[in-house]
């Protein structure tokens, strides 16, 4: 019973987990939030200009693409944050007077992200059929208005269930960003955890951020099952026989 | 009495390759303004790829493509293309959008009108292939006859001076070619100048004006239907048809 009360105490300490709460509430979640969201639109961007010139008929664009996806997806995540956080917060320390890392995190988690949506976006824009290309141009469009209308939209529907993934795995990244030293205001669901761990010595305020990104994450993975079953099925609509074929086919001969 | 503003589209001497694939060897076609030319002949024999040369999805290392006795080749392609409609084997529909906007994108884009008279011009060409009443589904949920002839309507709405078919036919299921071979003759007989690259040897001796037969990216033999279906002077062809009849 001893070994079955330690465990309690270290992991579901009610009141510790009670102190942390608010203040990941307060401060904790909407960082978390923040740094997720506008890195995964700042990778998302960046993804789909990779992927762009991944595809592209220019072989330096291809090279340049190739060379900084293998790096970015090549690099364990904390060792990214920390090289260009550390490596890169002096210089804007210097040329902006700033002297918070959030934005070196931002941009190390945007950085990484792009190399995978890019990788994403450009297997989805591959596997669109080449007679979509063909037919657009048929019609008299230019090959980038082509891509543009008709390719990359199908590209992206594709991958969507794909990208939604990525996005759950930036929420989850964004808890490395504690390495930077972040300001107090900053601090998100993950360092606030670790924080009160370290003040009260016990570990419940870890399970209850752990329950914060939970509740993040598992929402975006019944959507991303959602989606992936709507776009297999489609919308429910009804299919009839060509009316030629009625006329024609195995209805006439019944 | 044509019901088009027909042209029409002459290919002299076009050579192509792929690598040392030596594919169009040499290849000539006349289309007069109105009427219908097939194609036929051996798969590999180069008449799909001689269509894409010609509306120049593909840019010929030799030879010249004219319309309306002008050669188009130092022309801007894509405005070549606004002026040929083609319609492929697959449909090639965007299934990301309705039928109707199939259709109206290109009006709106590359017509420059506005998105209420596109739809307009759109529900118009549907009428005409008799599928207004599909205007706002998916083209999954049409079957292969009706997405074939929405890609005939889209082509058409272009209104183009030559079209293009290329095996259009070919991926339907039996009993839905007779509604497209239909619409494709009422085209011909409205006065559309087409090339229709066809395995339909019915529709090439029924309705078309002009015959020719490839093979190999050579033209071996062509001329008016009755003479290739009923007097064919090369043995390639005489085996050709003995193969496909």
């Amino acid at each position: 019973m001893d070994i079955l009360n330690q465990l309690a105490n270290t992991f579901f300490d009610w009141k510790a987990m009670g102190e942390v709460i608010p203040k990941m509430f307060a401060v904790g979640l909407p960082n978390t939030i923040v740094l997720a969201v506008v890195s995964g639109v700042i990778g998302t961007a960046l993804g789909m200009l990779l992927a762009l010139m991944g595809i592209s008929r220019n072989a330096a664009a291809r090279w340049v693409a190739r060379i900084y996806t293998d790096i970015l997806r090549g690099l364990p995540p904390v060792l990214t944050i920390l090289v260009i956080g550390f490596g890169f917060g002096p210089i804007i320390r210097e040329l902006t007077g700033s002297t918070s890392p959030y934005p070196m995190a931002i941009a190390a988690l945007s950085l990484m992200s792009g190399a995978y949506i890019g990788e994403i976006f450009r297997s989805g824009i591959q596997s669109v059929d080449k007679g979509q290309l063909e037919a657009t141009r048929a019609l008299g469009f230019s090959y980038g208005s082509s891509m543009r209308l008709v390719v990359v939209p199908q590209g992206i529907r594709r991958v969507l269930p794909a990208l939604v993934n990525q996005f759950i795995a930036l929420i989850k990244e964004s808890s490395l960003v504690f390495m930077l030293g972040l300001l107090a205001t900053e601090r998100e669901i993950f360092q606030i955890g670790k924080d009160a761990a370290a003040n009260s010595g016990n570990l419940s305020p870890y399970v209850a951020a752990a329950i914060f990104y939970l509740a993040l994450t598992i929402p975006l993975t019944h959507f991303v099952n959602f989606i992936d079953a709507r776009m297999r099925a489609g919308r429910p609509e009804k299919k009839e026989p060509d009316e030629a074929a009625a006329l024609v086919g195995k209805g006439a001969q019944a | 009495m044509s019901e088009f503003a027909s042209g029409t589209l002459t290919a002299k001497n076009i050579h192509l390759s792929f690598g040392s694939n030596h594919v169009l060897r040499g290849i000539d076609l006349h289309v007069e303004k109105g009427t219908t030319a097939s194609v036929i002949g051996p798969s590999g024999s180069g008449k799909s790829t001689l269509l894409r040369v010609m509306n120049r999805l593909i840019e010929p290392d030799q030879g010249d493509i004219l319309l309306d006795g002008r050669s188009v080749l130092k022309d801007n392609p894509d405005e070549l293309r606004r002026r040929i409609g083609m319609v492929f084997q697959q449909f090639n529909l965007f299934p990301h959008k309705t039928v109707a906007e199939n259709i109206s994108l290109a009006l709106r884009k590359l017509r420059g009108m506005s998105k209420e008279q596109a739809r307009d011009e759109a529900l118009a060409q549907l009428d005409l292939v008799g599928l207004k009443h599909k205007a706002d589904s998916r083209p999954a949920n049409l079957s292969g006859g009706q997405q074939q002839r929405v890609a005939i309507a889209r082509a058409l709405a272009m209104k183009p001076e030559v079209m293009f078919f290329d095996e259009a036919t070919s991926a339907l299921d039996p009993e839905l070619v007779k509604g497209v071979l239909a619409l494709m003759t009422d085209l011909a007989q409205g006065g559309m100048t087409m090339v229709v690259v066809t395995h339909e040897m019915g529709f090439s001796r029924n309705v078309s004006d002009i015959v020719t037969f490839m093979d190999a990216g050579v033209v071996v033999e062509s001329g008016p239907p009755e003479q290739l279906f009923t007097n064919p002077q090369t043995e390639r062809l005489q085996g050709f048809l003995s193969d496909v009849l």
